[in-house]
């Protein structure tokens, strides 16, 4: 119990004195994982969108399968994508190994099928004869889809919330992709990771607590907005 | 791109075939829709009027067929949405989105690039003839049936369209609000004079509504005609069943004599005011509110030309009346109030007497 204590009491310090390892970690932690949600959010929303609207031969499959990836095993990710990135792989010459861009990238792959998944799930529950009235109503594609979009807007937050969670919660992938370099790649889970095998528990708690407050927050801001009703 | 000729008829579907898994639901020769009409289609559950209706309404792609509106055939090289900017919809449900009810009404403006001040106006004397302005600030998710339905019917009647179609707008209202919708709506249509295409299975909405009325039965319209024709004289028993003919019966002519044809019916001759000559074998048709009962003793009390002993082998209440079966060696359906009933002391197998003009009875050539 007094780990914890003591944990919890290192972790106000360093946030409130500005402990600039602990703010460059929170920060790198934040741009990697901010962007590897933005871009899942890029990919999943659309796909979810048509694997939900449209009919074609194959869709089971696709949809089989990113309900498999929705549960990928992150040091499948972080293996699978540094095959890719290593020197002599495929994408070697990109010379992406140990920097943020492959967590990015590694982090994109696990939110990706999160998102996608539960869009699929968001715009299925829609009353299918929605669709029918938008484009009776003089709908566009584009429009038909955007009205569609905002109709689900509420699971769809519930799906960034996920696809975040997701991102900035693995460690696995990070590790082997990012390599946890000081100052380059450390970010608050691999921090944590490396904390705990030194046995310095206080730090690994301090670090802990900072991550899930960050996840509390953005959370809370989303839920904030998902919950929002305006007024009558 | 092709034309068709004749510009009085806005909407016209030729060879119309929409199939399902390799089954025919929608099979239309041909159906014209003239401009400023109210076609209403009857039809029972799963005869096909929705996707009739999404099909005319270009919201279905028909597996066959050409479709032409306001003479512009319509194919793939035609802007489906401008033309569909030129309709409205109504569903039996009204999905409305997760807005206001004013941004619902004003929402296919919007999407057609109205200005705003054109929306506002359109949207609030639609808002107020459907008697909802008082609403139109409220989210539309805290709408009763009965308003969001009005809702609904006010998005669509702002956009002016060249043709409404209403897909069983008025089935998930209850009864009082239903009827004043409709008779709203009827109003609505005839001082707009919108051409307009109700697909229903009530036949009070068909006949309130409709200048014609087609009944569409297993896919195929198998009459269309002004309503009192349909109504009074269906060409199948299929239709004469659907639209509220009861009792049909087969029988053959055995005489025809100054315009009425007498009819073997079972063990009896019924006479019907009809042109049919000896040895057709016809159906039968009688609507039970032309059949009227009489106590077994009153036979000289009716001046109806078909008089008919027989026996009470149901009784069914129904609202304010009470559906009776005769069997008279053929079943006779009887709809009489509930004071008659009583006056007659109606029993299970108490002996009556029925009685219909000849000028009820409906004969169909079988």
């Amino acid at each position: 119990m007094d780990l914890v204590i003591e944990g919890a009491r290192q972790a106000m310090i360093m946030l409130f004195t500005g402990d600039p390892e602990l703010w460059s970690v929170i920060w790198l932690s934040l741009q990697v994982s901010g962007t590897a949600t933005l871009l899942s959010l890029l990919l999943g929303i659309p796909i979810g969108t048509v694997l939900a609207l449209t009919d074609f031969p194959g869709r089971r499959i696709i949809v089989s399968l990113v309900n498999t990836a929705m549960g990928l095993p992150p040091v499948v990710v972080g293996l699978f994508v540094t095959i890719l990135l290593w020197r002599s792989g495929p994408l070697g010459f990109l010379r992406l190994l140990y920097t943020p861009a492959a967590m990015v990238i590694a982090q994109c792959i696990l939110a990706t099928p999160i998102v996608t998944g539960l869009t699929l799930a968001a715009m299925q529950a829609l009353n299918p004869k929605l669709r029918l009235q938008i484009l009776a109503l003089g709908a566009t594609r584009i429009q038909l889809l955007w009205l569609l979009i905002r109709e689900a807007r509420l699971p769809l937050l519930a799906a960034i919330m996920a696809g975040f969670g997701g991102a900035i919660s693995e460690v696995g992938a990070s590790m082997m992709v990012g390599g946890n370099i000081q100052g380059q790649t450390r970010v608050l889970t691999t921090a944590a990771v490396m904390e705990t095998a030194r046995g310095n528990f206080a730090m690994a708690i301090a670090l802990s607590l900072v991550l899930l407050l960050l996840m509390l927050c953005v959370n809370a801001v989303l839920t904030m907005i998902q919950q929002h009703r305006r007024p009558l | 791109m092709e034309r068709a000729t004749v510009n009085q008829t806005i909407l016209r579907a030729e060879e119309l075939l929409v199939q399902r898994a390799g089954r025919t639901v929608l099979d239309i020769p041909l159906l014209e829709v003239s401009r400023g009409e109210t076609l209403a289609i009857l039809g029972p559950n799963g005869a096909g009027k929705s996707t009739l209706l999404l099909t005319l309404a270009l919201l279905l792609s028909p597996t066959k067929g050409r479709l032409w509106f306001d003479g512009l055939l319509i194919d793939r090289r035609v802007d489906w949405v401008a033309l569909r900017r030129r309709m409205a919809v109504v569903f039996q449900e009204p999905l409305l989105l997760d807005l206001s009810v004013y941004e619902n009404v004003t929402l296919g403006l919007q999407l057609r690039g109205v200005p705003v001040s054109e929306r506002a106006r359109r949207a609030w004397y639609w808002l107020e003839q459907f008697g909802i302005a008082d609403l139109a600030r409220r989210p539309a998710r805290d709408l009763s049936g009965g308003e969001a339905q009005r809702t609904s019917l006010a998005r669509a009647f702002a956009l002016s369209p060249e043709i409404l179609f209403l897909d069983e707008p008025f089935a998930g209202l209850d009864a009082p609000t239903r009827a004043e919708v409709i008779e709203h709506v009827a109003a609505v249509i005839r001082d707009a004079g919108i051409t307009t295409v109700l697909v229903t299975h009530e036949r009070d909405e068909a006949l309130a509504l409709g200048n014609r009325v087609g009944v569409l039965i297993d896919g195929r319209l198998v009459q269309l005609d002004r309503p009192e024709i349909v109504f009074s004289a269906p060409t199948s028993p299929e239709v004469a069943a659907f639209v509220g003919v009861e009792t049909v019966v087969s029988g053959y002519v055995v005489a025809y004599q100054d315009g009425v044809a007498s009819v073997r019916v079972g063990p009896h001759i019924v006479e019907a005011v009809a042109a049919v000559h000896p040895g057709r074998a016809v159906w039968v048709c009688l609507r039970p509110e032309d059949v009227t009962l009489w106590s077994e003793d009153a036979v000289g009390e009716s001046s109806a030309r078909n008089r008919l002993i027989g026996h009470v082998v149901h009784l069914r209440p129904v609202g304010s009346q009470v559906r009776v079966t005769v069997d008279c060696g053929f079943p006779v359906v009887a709809l009489i109030t509930r004071h008659s009933a009583q006056a007659l002391s109606l029993n299970l197998g108490q002996r009556v007497m029925i009685a219909f003009k000849a000028s009820a009875v409906h004969l169909v050539g079988r």
